[in-house]
């Protein structure tokens, strides 16, 4: 039961960031939901991996290995989230009433993301993520910006025109379903029926629910919105985001992804995700501002994943959730360390900063290290996945699609590392503009979120392999009939 | 109901309902007042409604009337009452004078994607046993697409954001007919969640009218990669 428990905590934690209790009680309820709410999700992970399978309740409450690691991701980076804005939104907003808007649609956000993992029926998550997006769109105008605003109803649209197609998808799914009259309507009761199923109708759903949540993981072409939104949010919330808010819309797919016959849709993933990461390394060259440089970097990820789950097979599936993990931890660590660069700067450019290191040797480092570590530069985890998805390609025959893949993150991993190149060495400007501080649980959360990096790149610990083929299981295809 | 002649008649007003939605929908996307598009979207919700009620006896399912009924609470009556609330009157009064596309462009769009939505949704109405399927599904994708289209070709904040619930609509006007038995729980907590979306897009609407002065959205273009200078 304690399954149920992990949204229900921020959940309580809106009710008290409601109530006019002073600036600091709102951030500290939601830093302890937060934790409670991961610590309860590794328990029950760490059941996942004895049991392989936890029912709370059957065909609505269930966990088994893919939305294990989801929920530990969401978990995780929510806490890492809470522990940065204490400082980040402290720094920023004074007005107690700001703080506790920010915190009540913070919490309700994380709320929304820890439902998607533990919710079994397919229209529930559709819910889910739909709540993932509204609750996220005040967060993104927080700054009441012009620019803000802008990103805001270019989410706000394009998350709810996704939503809509989406919705369509559900229902046709649960007409294939009910055509075959056996089972749940749930992700484990369809993958029981799934060979009866009419396969025009599944791949009807499929490619409604590509469509319209393709638009949520930001698949080129739909991936305007994605850069404006994760640029313009206050750092803790583009480190939802980016980091966990797309692999929840990317969860869906793949779930469904797995009721075709294997070699249905393959070569579409592998092209999807191919002109995903090939747009986005080249778009990653010529931007002009680094929490955009970060988001772009997401499209790219979010194709390598994609194309390594269309790789099928063990291989390709066990490199997909491996890279899901490392991405969502280090695309995270970015953003905090963008976030600690703008509280330090005050300033989005690339172009008018030089010598971050010197003018704050935390900020710069962290940018540094962050910037290596999701171009993929060994010893890091995201090295380690991606090396494993090349590995899986090859073995596979693939060349074509790991050699373009390979090109395309080589380009990406120079288009990052010439711009925080520029930001972190250099002569510092004649007269350092009035940097501030960075507050301690921002410091704080840039060690905690970077020690899961460091350590995944050279080590790999037993429950967390377990966990990550178990889920690969989840993900890989039906053998085609 | 076990009547032959009532089912007829009852095929033959769901046919009509779903003729009036296309219409409304063409409304839609050429009426350039404000509050004549929030009408349009209430005659909208009222013919999904009525369709749901007339699956509800042709399918034997009293499911499908509660979903009626929970339309016109929210679509008919909650959702254009918070937009009234929650925008300033002003911006009811408007009229959008340029579009991104003239009204006859638009509407032959419009027309045309209504044709790809009948030919696509050809090869999965052979799937299915039900007149109704034949009825509603064409109709909802040709909704889907055309409220799409509604959405990109206009630049004011409430007719755009329109658009996007008639997308919203048209899949649950194809999703009544090919799903009737989909659980009630989950279709009356997305009409909720939609009610919360609105709520949300009020009030950032509103945001940007304070802090823009305008709710023409659709001129909001300030972010986007520029070569550098």
């Amino acid at each position: 039961m304690s399954l149920l428990a992990i949204p229900l905590l921020p959940l309580a934690a809106v009710l008290f960031s409601l109530v006019p209790l002073g600036k600091r009680v709102a951030p500290a309820v939601t830093l302890i939901a937060a934790a409670g709410a991961l610590a309860l999700a590794v328990t029950n992970s760490l059941r996942v991996v004895a049991e392989q399978h936890v029912v709370v309740v059957a065909g609505w409450v269930e966990l088994d290995g893919l939305s294990a690691i989801l929920l530990l991701l969401n978990t995780f980076i929510s806490a890492m989230a809470a522990l940065f804005s204490w400082g980040y939104i402290a720094a920023h907003q004074r007005e107690e009433r700001r703080i506790r808007s920010y915190y009540a649609h913070f919490n309700l956000f994380t709320f929304s993301m820890a439902l998607v993992p533990v919710l079994f029926q397919p229209a529930f998550v559709w819910i889910a993520i739909e709540f993932t997006a509204v609750f996220s769109v005040l967060l993104v105008a927080f700054e009441n910006t012009h620019a803000a605003l802008e990103a805001a109803w270019k989410y706000i649209a394009l998350m709810f025109t996704g939503a809509a197609i989406a919705l369509l998808g559900f229902f046709i799914l649960f007409w294939a379903q009910q055509k075959v009259g056996a089972g749940h309507y749930s992700w484990s009761g369809l993958v029981m029926v799934a060979p009866q199923m009419s396969p025009v109708l599944v791949i009807a759903a499929f490619v409604f629910i590509l469509v319209g949540f393709g638009v949520k993981v930001g698949f080129v072409p739909m991936h305007t919105w994605l850069p404006d939104a994760h640029s313009q949010a206050p750092a803790p919330v583009c480190a939802l985001l980016s980091g966990v808010k797309t692999t929840n819309a990317l969860y869906v797919i793949l779930r469904l992804a797995q009721l075709l016959p294997i070699g249905r849709v393959n070569l579409w993933m592998q092209v999807i995700g191919l002109v995903s990461v090939g747009v986005a390394s080249f778009l990653l060259l010529q931007v002009r501002d680094y929490k955009r440089l970060f988001a772009f970097s997401t499209v790219e990820h979010m194709g390598i994943i994609f194309i390594a789950a269309g790789l099928g097979a063990r291989g390709g599936s066990y490199g997909a959730m491996l890279q899901m993990v490392s991405h969502s931890l280090t695309k995270s660590f970015c953003f905090f360390a963008a976030g600690a660069a703008l509280l330090v700067l005050g300033t989005r450019e690339i172009a008018s900063v030089r010598g971050l290191i010197r003018t704050s040797p935390t900020a710069g480092a962290a940018l540094l290290f962050g910037a290596l570590a999701i171009g993929g530069a060994p010893p890091f985890a995201v090295f380690l996945s991606e090396f494993s998805i090349f590995r899986a390609g090859l073995e596979r025959g693939d060349y074509v699609v790991t050699a373009l893949l390979a090109i395309f993150i080589t380009v990406a991993f120079f288009g990052i590392l010439l711009h925080v190149n520029r930001m972190v060495f250099g002569q510092p400007p004649e007269k350092p503009s009035t940097h501030a501080a960075l507050p301690f649980t921002c410091v704080l959360t840039l060690i905690l979120a970077a020690i899961p990096i460091l350590v995944f790149g050279v080590y790999q610990p037993a429950k967390l392999h377990e966990l990550v083929a178990l889920a690969a299981a989840n993900i890989s295809q039906a053998p085609s009939p | 109901m076990t009547d032959p002649n009532v089912i007829i008649w009852l095929h033959n007003l769901n046919a009509l309902t779903g003729g009036l939605f296309l219409l409304v929908l063409f409304g839609l996307v050429s009426v350039r007042q404000v509050g004549g598009c929030v009408r349009l979207f209430i005659a909208l919700s009222l013919l999904l409604a009525a369709s749901a009620f007339l699956l509800s006896a042709i399918y034997h399912t009293w499911h499908l009337s509660v979903v009626g009924v929970v339309d016109i609470a929210t679509k008919v009556i909650a959702i254009p009452l918070l937009l009234r609330r929650v925008l300033p009157d002003e911006v009811y009064t408007r009229r959008e004078v340029a579009q991104v596309l003239n009204i006859p462009t638009a509407l032959l769009t419009a027309l045309l994607l209504a044709i790809v939505a009948y030919l696509l949704s050809k090869p999965l109405m052979a799937v299915g046993d039900g007149i109704a399927i034949g009825v509603n599904l064409p109709i909802g994708l040709s909704g889907l697409l055309i409220g799409g289209l509604t959405a990109a070709v206009r630049r004011e904040a409430v007719p755009l954001f329109l658009g996007l619930l008639a997308m919203e609509n048209s899949a649950f006007f194809a999703g009544i007919g090919v799903a009737p038995e989909m659980p009630l729980i989950a279709e009356v907590s997305i009409a909720f969640d939609v009610l919360i979306l609105v709520f949300v897009v009020g009030v950032l609407t509103r945001a940007v009218h304070e802090h823009i002065g305008t709710t023409e959205v659709g001129t909001l273009t300030a972010l986007k990669e520029e070569p550098e200078r």
